[in-house]
């Protein structure tokens, strides 16, 4: 009795093994610590469940021994009730043993996922935006999830079948040891043919995996660029070519569909040859009068019941395997070390008077290789420092040392004169406002998102915010106003129009010391000038970082640090890097480059570069 | 039951066991009927979908008899064209009528959802007109081969498209076969040679979700090279560059500007150079041309124009007045 294709279900995981499996399950073990008795009362639980089912069939063959074969059809009524009895007993304590173990393996997962939650927040920047994190985090998920299901469907049917197995043979070898052997027989045979099977069946799916990725893949691609197609007459030739993935992704299901419908008719081949091994040996022993026909009745019972448990266990194996190996990722990630850690008798920070000063810093994500190199410089409380410089050259570098996002190499970053490592980090970065170019806005109406600047702020500080950060006038027109959603990571919201939220949190924030990477997209032309207005309100009063890619802010600012590959190579205003005539100069041109004059339209040239 | 008639000797013992047999048989495809009833009902809701796609009539075909177009001069007329989208009741274009005359550079002004896409989409015939025509070289573009039309049409817009597939296989795209001489040629003019060649497997490099990633820069100038490719007589793009740092927005400006070069040009201007080399402006405002001509015409005779021209340069302009006096 199996559901057709059984083994496809587990064919379709891909086998991982752990390193340390033993390490793995003494640290799961810890975590179920806590709910001993939960597990106490599931263990309990499911010997109840193991025992009725080593007990029905030898009821069943008491039934015909000591009722049928005799004619005591009130005896026959008793064992009938006993039996059902059982079964029903055996039933709930299966379905309890279930619910159990499942509460313990979702609680154990609700605290692991909170554990590595609790921990990202306080991983290194440096660390969580390296690409190595990318696909840890990526993994993270897949990980979480195959510790869910196994907690929720291999877990317990594993903990039911081992134990069933162990209530059969118990119940057999005390029946009878002979007939008992004659079962067990095969069992080796069956664990083979299951494994072969297995493999045969991963190879097969893994086949139709990766033809039906190519397949979608294709389809999303061709859909997405059907104009380009059309443009570049391509259609044909991309028909052909879908085509074929498409015709290898059928052979490769026809393929998986021919091993994994073999499986189930060579199981009960197996089965039925120890059934006919069985009734043999059995009938033989009836015969010669060692044994009566109830007992041979209740032994062909046991050989049904002993497969399906068998075929279980090997199979949910290779899930427990995949969800050792993701456990031991996520132990991976928890025993990591934050880098960027509150010194012992780190302080809090007083109010910041916005006096900045970087001493020597150097930094290197790689100990051998600097992305900031002996940066020096001061800022004034109140002033604005453009910071400028080719892609890469190390911008976001140094404006994520003054918020300490990382620590220095060496060097110093100094605040009021002290040093950031030995402030404490909230303190600081409570009186930082970080306005980035692609801001990340949360799930969550539009208040609550401006509110993230300050939780503890009235509506009205909220309404005045956004005002001030000219974001008033399109949120009331938006459908909810400030009530309306955002949408997962402000997705229905425009790009200028998560800006001007991300700006009036800031505002909100009223930090001391500002830093801001100025957007580089195209933006429409009335959000910008909303934008740029608002930055000037925001930047006024503070001592304020920019990464800047916009003639006017480079124009306005007190001091311009040029950057180039980790070194601060020009200093000064936009006036005197000018006049330099060096990389600062040479940038500025490119970024206002205009092909060539006009001389067509006869209309004076408005400038020339 | 079974064993109260075997007692009562109407059953055997062995009948009484096949039995207890039959009934774990019989129960198994009671249940699977129940499971197989309702993933019925949904295939039936899903093919119906599918057999829909299917049966969709494509609008746009070519005549029976439908010429090829030879090398086109670049000469491209609207003729009054009037446009509306399938099942819409609301004009996307309405009575446009311009000539543009081989070479020429067409700049297409006007706000988000004036229309403008509309225009460049009806050239390479997207879609066919709801009323009026469209003539290149003086054929009707629905009278001529669609293949041989948009052969001679190439595309750059702001949002690139590329396919997984390696660097040459996506600036080949129009022109399969061609050789990598002319491959590199291509990307050495749209300013591609440089970054491709620093790649580990160069123009072999695979592109896309397994392949190298490449930045919005760097996609744009493969979409030149491969519109370059094609050296098509017609060419329609569009001047805007998405997120790029300066010095890579020079080097798309400069591709973009030789691509542009010997080819009836349409673009959608979202700079004010562009605009101000035009050789023709075409200002759109709600579906209509409201204004037709150079930069200087314009300037004196249309309001509307003068009007774009703030909002959308407004904050560029006042940088522009810096730089001169920066200059002076």
């Amino acid at each position: 009795m199996h559901g057709p294709g059984g083994m496809g279900r587990f064919a379709n995981i891909e086998a991982e093994k752990p390193r340390n499996r033993n390490r793995v399950i003494y640290r799961l073990l810890k975590l179920v610590l806590p709910y001993k008795w939960l597990l106490i009362l599931s263990l309990g639980l499911v010997t109840i469940s193991a025992a009725s089912q080593g007990l029905s069939p030898y009821l069943i063959g008491r039934a015909i021994d000591g009722f049928i074969s005799k004619g005591d059809a009130a005896g026959l009524g008793r064992i009938i009730v006993v039996l059902m009895v059982v079964y029903i007993v055996g039933m709930f304590a299966n379905r309890y043993q279930i619910i159990a173990t499942n509460q313990i393996g979702q609680n154990l997962l609700a605290e692991l996922r909170l554990e590595v939650f609790v921990k990202i927040q306080s991983l290194s920047l440096q660390f969580l935006e390296s690409k190595q994190a990318g696909e840890i985090m990526s993994r993270l998920v897949n990980d979480i999830e195959a510790l869910n299901s196994f907690f929720t469907q291999a877990l317990a049917q594993m903990i039911g079948s081992i134990f069933s197995l162990a209530g059969l043979v118990v119940a057999m070898v005390a029946i009878d040891w002979q007939l008992a052997l004659a079962v067990l027989v095969m069992v080796p045979v069956l664990l083979l043919t299951t494994n072969w099977f297995s493999k045969m069946a991963r190879t097969a799916f893994r086949k139709t995996r990766t033809t039906i990725g190519e397949v979608s893949a294709n389809l999303e691609e061709e859909l997405s660029g059907v104009k380009v197609a059309q443009a570049f007459n391509r259609t044909d030739a991309n028909v052909r070519r879908f085509a074929s993935v498409n015709a290898a992704n059928r052979d490769a299901n026809v393929n998986a569909m021919a091993v994994t419908s073999a499986f189930m008719p060579a199981m009960d081949l197996l089965s039925t040859i120890d059934m006919g091994l069985v009734a043999a040996l059995g009938g033989y022993l009836v015969i010669s009068g060692r044994l009566s026909v109830g007992i041979v009745v209740a032994f062909l019972q046991y050989v049904q019941n002993f497969f399906r448990p068998i075929q279980t266990v090997a199979q949910m194996w290779t899930l427990a395997q995949s969800a050792f190996a993701a456990a031991e990722r996520v132990f991976d990630l928890l025993d990591m070390d934050p880098t960027v850690q509150d010194a012992p008798d780190a302080i809090p920070a007083a109010r910041i008077e916005g006096f900045v000063r970087f001493e020597d810093v150097s930094f290197g994500y790689e100990k051998d290789e600097m992305v900031l190199c002996q940066a020096s410089f001061e800022a004034k409380p109140g002033q604005t420092i453009a910071i400028v410089g080719p892609t890469g050259a190390g911008k976001s570098t140094l404006v994520s040392l003054l918020a300490r996002l990382y620590d220095v190499t060496s060097g110093r970053v100094l605040i009021d004169g002290k040093n950031v490592r030995s402030l404490q980090q909230r303190s600081l970065r409570s009186q930082m406002g970080i306005v980035t170019q692609e801001p990340f806005l949360f799930s969550g109406t539009v208040m609550e998102n401006i509110r993230y600047g300050r939780l503890n702020a009235t509506d009205e500080e909220v309404y005045e915010a956004a005002k001030t950060a000219n974001a008033f006038d399109f949120i009331s027109r938006q459908p909810g106003g400030f009530k309306g959603e955002v949408g997962e990571r402000g997705r229905l919201l425009s790009q200028g129009q998560r800006q001007l939220i991300a700006i009036s949190r800031a505002v909100l924030a009223d930090p001391r010391i500002l830093i801001l990477d100025e957007a580089t997209a195209s933006i429409d032309t009335q959000t910008e000038v909303l934008i740029q207005k608002a930055l000037q309100k925001l930047l006024a009063g503070r001592t304020s970082f920019v990464i800047a890619h916009r003639l006017s802010t480079v124009r306005n600012a007190d001091l311009v640090l040029v950057i180039d590959q980790g070194e601060i190579v020009e200093r000064g205003t936009h006036k005197e890097l000018m006049k330099m005539g060096g990389l600062y100069a040479d940038l500025y041109n490119r970024q206002f480059y205009q092909p060539e004059a006009d001389t067509r339209t006869g209309i004076p040239v408005l400038f020339s570069t | 039951m079974g064993g109260l008639q075997v007692m009562g000797q109407q059953l055997t013992l062995g009948e009484l066991v096949a039995f207890i047999g039959y009934q774990g048989f019989f129960l198994m495809p009671i249940f699977m009927v129940g499971f197989i009833g309702s993933a019925l009902s949904r295939a039936e809701a899903s093919a119906q979908r599918i057999f829909e796609v299917i049966d969709a009539e494509s609008d746009v075909k070519d005549k029976p008899g439908a010429a090829i177009l030879s090398r086109l001069k670049g000469d491209v007329v609207f003729d009054n064209v009037t446009f509306r989208y399938a099942g819409m009741d609301q004009n996307v274009l309405e009575d446009v009528s311009f000539e543009a005359t081989p070479n020429q550079t067409i700049a297409i002004l006007g706000k988000t959802g004036s229309g403008k896409t509309s225009i460049i989409n009806l050239i390479p015939r997207f879609y066919d007109v709801t009323k009026g025509r469209i003539l290149v070289d003086n054929l009707d573009v629905r009278d001529v081969n669609i293949e041989s039309l948009r052969k001679q049409i190439g595309i750059v817009l702001q949002e690139t498209t590329l396919f997984s597939g390696t660097i040459r296989e996506n600036i080949a795209y129009g022109r399969p076969d061609a050789r990598i001489d002319d491959v590199i040629a291509a990307a050495k003019a749209a300013q591609a040679h440089e970054f491709i060649v620093e790649l580990p497997e160069a123009y072999d490099a695979l592109i896309g979700e397994r392949g190298v990633g490449l930045s919005g820069g760097q996609k744009q100038r493969i979409a030149i090279a491969r519109a370059l490719l094609l050296n098509p007589r017609i060419l329609i793009m569009d001047d805007s560059t998405s997120s790029v740092d300066a010095e890579t927005e020079y080097k798309i400006q400069q591709a973009l500007d030789l691509l542009r070069q010997g080819r009836t040009t349409f673009v959608i201007a979202q700079r004010i150079s562009t605009v101000r080399n035009a050789d023709q402006i075409l200002l759109i405002d709600q579906g209509k041309l409201v204004g037709k001509g150079t930069h200087t015409e314009l300037l004196k005779c249309c309001e509307t124009y003068v009007e774009i021209m703030e909002t959308q340069f407004g904050e560029r302009a006042e940088w522009l007045a810096a730089v001169e006096e920066e200059v002076q």
